[in-house]
């Protein structure tokens, strides 16, 4: 699955269990963050045993795009199915501020913050 | 009249680095305005981390530690500023940052009608009641809970739970028109 647009994208291996986020996701509340949305929601209902968010390459998420990320790590924990690990990286100061923030929300996800 | 809330500071104009944009939301539609505020926030963040040089090992962290907030910092005020003016005619959106020796203060002023003046000012004084960090985490699963929810509030959370930033509004009248100027202030 991918929806890719010209600030940015979000790729779904099925093979491999990643959902890879790039770019910046600066979008006008949730009606445009729909497709977005709709895209994890779908593979958190898969209920896949594994999955990665790797959002090293998205350098800018707002709070629209904080709240969407959001709504999937509690639709995940609603399924009580997928172990999920987030992939960010110091490069970004956002990720190793905000990202942590996912943890309180689901205390089993796996957090990995790599160093430059 | 004039009200503040939270810990608004005034801008001491004459002394230390500042930029200024101005934009007149009304002129162009929203959707083709929204791109702009990106552009925006990340041109004064740029400006302002020009002043934390990054030739010693850890001042570089630091620049791109400054840079990072202030460019999140002010696109959340963006946005919020031209969402809530984009229907005001011959509205005037600001945008000030203000570099201090110990802390960058972001300042943008929009318009505000009469009638959303006293549901924001309730919401504000919400935010200012409780523990951000409890607070942050009750509006992400409240908004995963409403499907009409446009996630609103969540902006002044993040800056103050992931920025620590120090919030504060002054409301007041200018020629007739009614605004509002947020200030964010960001220690560095």
């Amino acid at each position: 699955m991918i929806i890719s647009e010209e600030d940015y994208s979000v790729k779904y291996d099925e093979n491999d269990g990643v959902i890879e986020c790039t770019g910046s996701f600066r979008l006008r509340g949730s009606e445009e963050y729909k497709p977005i949305l709709d895209l994890l929601l779908s593979v958190a209902d898969a209920t896949p045993e594994q999955l990665t968010l790797d959002v090293r390459e998205l350098k800018f998420l707002n709070s629209s795009g904080i709240n969407t990320l959001s709504k999937f790590i509690i639709q995940v924990r609603k399924h009580k199915a997928t172990q999920v690990r987030i992939l960010g990286t110091v490069k970004s100061p956002w990720q190793g501020k905000s990202l942590k923030n996912f943890q309180r929300l689901l205390p089993t996800l796996e957090l990995v913050i790599e160093d430059a | 009249m004039k009200s503040i809330l939270g810990h608004y500071v005034e801008r001491v104009q004459g002394s230390g680095e500042y930029l200024t944009l101005g934009f007149h939301p009304a002129l162009f539609p929203l959707q083709e305005r929204w791109r702009n505020n990106g552009l925006s926030a990340d041109f004064l963040a740029g400006y302002v981390s020009t002043f934390f040089p990054g030739e010693e090992p850890d001042k570089g962290d630091r620049q791109v530690e400054v840079k990072d907030a202030v460019s999140f910092i002010a696109n959340e005020l963006l946005e919020n500023a031209m969402k809530y003016s984009s229907s005001i005619s011959h509205s005037i959106v600001t945008i000030e940052v203000f570099l201090e020796i110990d802390h960058v203060s972001i300042y943008a002023t929009n318009s505000v009608t009469d009638t959303e003046i006293p549901g924001f000012q309730e919401h504000i004084n919400l935010l200012l009641s409780g523990d951000p960090s409890t607070l942050y985490i009750e509006c992400l699963e409240r908004n995963a809970q409403d499907e009409t929810e446009d996630g609103s509030g969540l902006g002044y959370l993040t800056m103050l739970n992931d920025y620590m930033v120090t919030l504060g509004w002054k409301f007041e009248t200018s020629a007739g028109q009614p605004t509002v100027t947020t200030m964010a202030r960001l220690s560095v």
